[in-house]
């Protein structure tokens, strides 16, 4: 049911209020099968408010978020039932943290954290679940001897590249990253956005990628909603909008990157 | 069957200690659970005359179900004669009047902590456990709200997780005791620390099992004849504990064993821990086997 002629996910008049305080308001976009959605703005601009709305982990104040299912078509995502919404997110969605220990089972071994997902759609055979743990692990550059190591042995950058296998084990169709190279330095950096880049453009992935570093989006992104206040300020492609921002906003922040 | 005390009452407390209208709370919570079976039903649990953790939850459990004409057991580590099942059992012969037994056949409610009897049970039996933590999900998952969920949703891929893990650490599935089952096809349930070796006996039992946790405050329950099945993988399917000899006095090789040491040179022996069945056999003139006794060197 779902086909390229409709978008996979779209937003219409998202706003989210936190009490009196906005987080959010009125952002409308639609996201395309194999888009990558760049969402820049300062701290405090409502980025991870519209991704929480849109990834099914914050209900909105108001607006609807619609997403194109594989069996069913276009749903509400917030008005479906909570085990659909659960089923979701545990396959067709990822969603990737800044922080690797937000989504990571820090507990238990690299291969377990990759082989959580299948384990819960109903995967019981041992032996497969390693065996696609093992390719998750080459897929994502890392050494598979490292399978039965807990992820807190890891460096930053091989938490984040777990937390990567870890999502994209179901072949999910979207995913949500907020911050995914926040708190690495640039090398390390450097190597995951090649990664994730090779990933999204291999497996014909849609991602929403929030950031404040434009160096990422420019990377990463097809197309960039620049937030500020809550508000979407300017939207455009990606290239389109760093090399010739229109909005005020927009072009402070881009006159505000350093060159070194 | 040993009669401890013939007094009906001792001093001022209602039949079995707990009031009337504390049984009927309790009453009300076992009834549910047994509707919904391997679903932890929350209870006003009560201070009872000896610690939590000390099975408070089974007694409590016990008081709310004991009549006049029950004859009860209470054992410890399949053992009658531990201080757990000592004292408990004589609560009830105290509060309650009851009459007590070590036999399994003879007991119409048997309390256990960490065991099932070897005795196959029979319909009409009552087998009350006491649970410390009767969340499965609990040191995978640290909210309680968020547990309830994945009951509610039975998302229950995590409890697979630890399995894997044991797995993938030891070569096999390491978890000994307390082993997850799923209950009716319905409900994760912890089966409280009994070995896994005693799982088996609770799938498709003729008797009742219910299930009380006094410091967490829930009861849960298997009706009789109800399904539960251990969960494992395909390919390492879930098995019961194996022991390479037999017990020491009675010659068992299908029950239970503990290690017993004997001495401090690395003597030890293995006896059935089901002191009853033990005892039964040696009655009925089973013998230690040639490959049973002391065995003084090495495990």
């Amino acid at each position: 049911m779902a086909c390229d002629d409709r978008p996979l996910l779209s937003a219409r008049g998202l706003t989210r209020y936190y009490g009196r305080i906005l987080g959010c308001r009125d952002v409308n976009f639609d996201i395309w099968p194999g888009e990558v959605l760049g969402i820049v703005g300062e701290s405090g601009s409502g980025k991870t408010t519209v991704l929480k709305c849109i990834s099914a982990r914050l209900e909105p104040s108001a607006g609807t978020v619609t997403y194109d299912t594989r069996t069913e078509g276009p749903v509400d995502i917030h008005r479906i039932s909570e085990p659909a919404r659960r089923l979701l997110m545990r396959t067709d969605w990822g969603f990737v943290h800044q922080d690797p220990r937000d989504g990571l089972r820090m507990a238990v071994s690299a291969g377990a954290n990759i082989g959580e997902r299948l384990m819960a759609v109903g995967a019981r055979h041992y032996g497969q679940i390693r065996e696609t743990a093992t390719n998750w692990l080459g897929k994502v550059e890392m050494d598979t001897g490292r399978m039965d190591d807990l992820p807190c042995t890891f460096s930053g950058g091989m938490q984040q590249r777990l937390q990567i296998a870890r999502n994209l084990v179901t072949a999910p169709r979207i995913v949500f990253m907020d911050e995914p190279t926040g708190g690495l330095d640039v090398s390390v950096q450097a190597r995951l956005l090649d990664l994730l880049r090779g990933l999204v453009s291999d497996l014909g992935l849609a991602a929403v990628v929030v950031t404040h570093d434009l160096a990422v989006t420019r990377l990463l992104s097809h197309r960039l909603l620049v937030m500020r206040h809550g508000t979407v300020v300017e939207t455009g492609l990606t290239d389109q909008v760093l090399d010739d921002p229109q909005h005020p906003y927009t072009q402070l922040l881009v006159s505000s990157v350093l060159h070194p | 069957m040993t009669r401890v005390s013939t007094a009906a009452r001792d001093g001022g407390y209602t039949f079995a200690y707990l009031d009337e209208q504390t049984k009927r709370m309790v009453r009300r919570a076992i009834l549910k659970a047994v509707a919904i079976p391997g679903y932890q039903v929350p209870f006003a649990s009560r201070e009872m005359p000896l610690p939590f953790g000390w099975g408070t939850g089974g007694i409590q459990v016990t008081a709310s179900i004991i009549g006049r004409d029950d004859t009860l057991k209470v054992i410890d580590q399949g053992a009658d004669d531990t201080v757990n099942a000592v004292s408990i059992r004589a609560f009830f012969a105290r509060t309650a009047g009851v009459p007590t037994t070590t036999r399994t056949q003879d007991a119409t409610i048997i309390q256990t902590r960490h065991r099932i009897p070897e005795t196959p049970l029979r319909a009409g039996q009552i087998l009350v456990y006491q649970v410390p933590i009767p969340e499965p999900l609990r040191w995978l998952e640290p909210r309680e709200a968020e547990t309830r969920r994945m009951h509610a949703l039975q998302e229950y891929g995590v409890m697979h997780v630890r399995l894997y893990e044991d797995i993938a650490r030891y070569g096999h599935i390491a978890t000994s005791y307390d082993y997850p089952v799923r209950v009716n096809g319905r409900y994760l349930m912890r089966p409280s620390p009994i070995p896994k070796f005693d799982n088996p006996k609770m799938d498709r039992s003729p008797a009742l099992q219910l299930f009380g946790a006094g410091r967490e405050k829930r009861i849960y329950a298997v009706p009789p004849h109800t399904g539960v099945r251990s969960l494992d993988f395909d390919d390492h399917p879930f098995e019961v504990q194996k022991w390479d000899q037999a017990c020491a006095l009675c010659g068992s090789t299908a029950s239970f064993l503990d290690e017993i040491v004997t001495d401090n040179q690395g003597g030890r022996m293995f006896v059935c821990s089901d002191t009853d069945h033990c005892e039964t056999r040696v009655r009925a003139g089973h013998v230690e086997s040639a490959a049973g006794g002391r065995d003084p060197g090495g495990p």
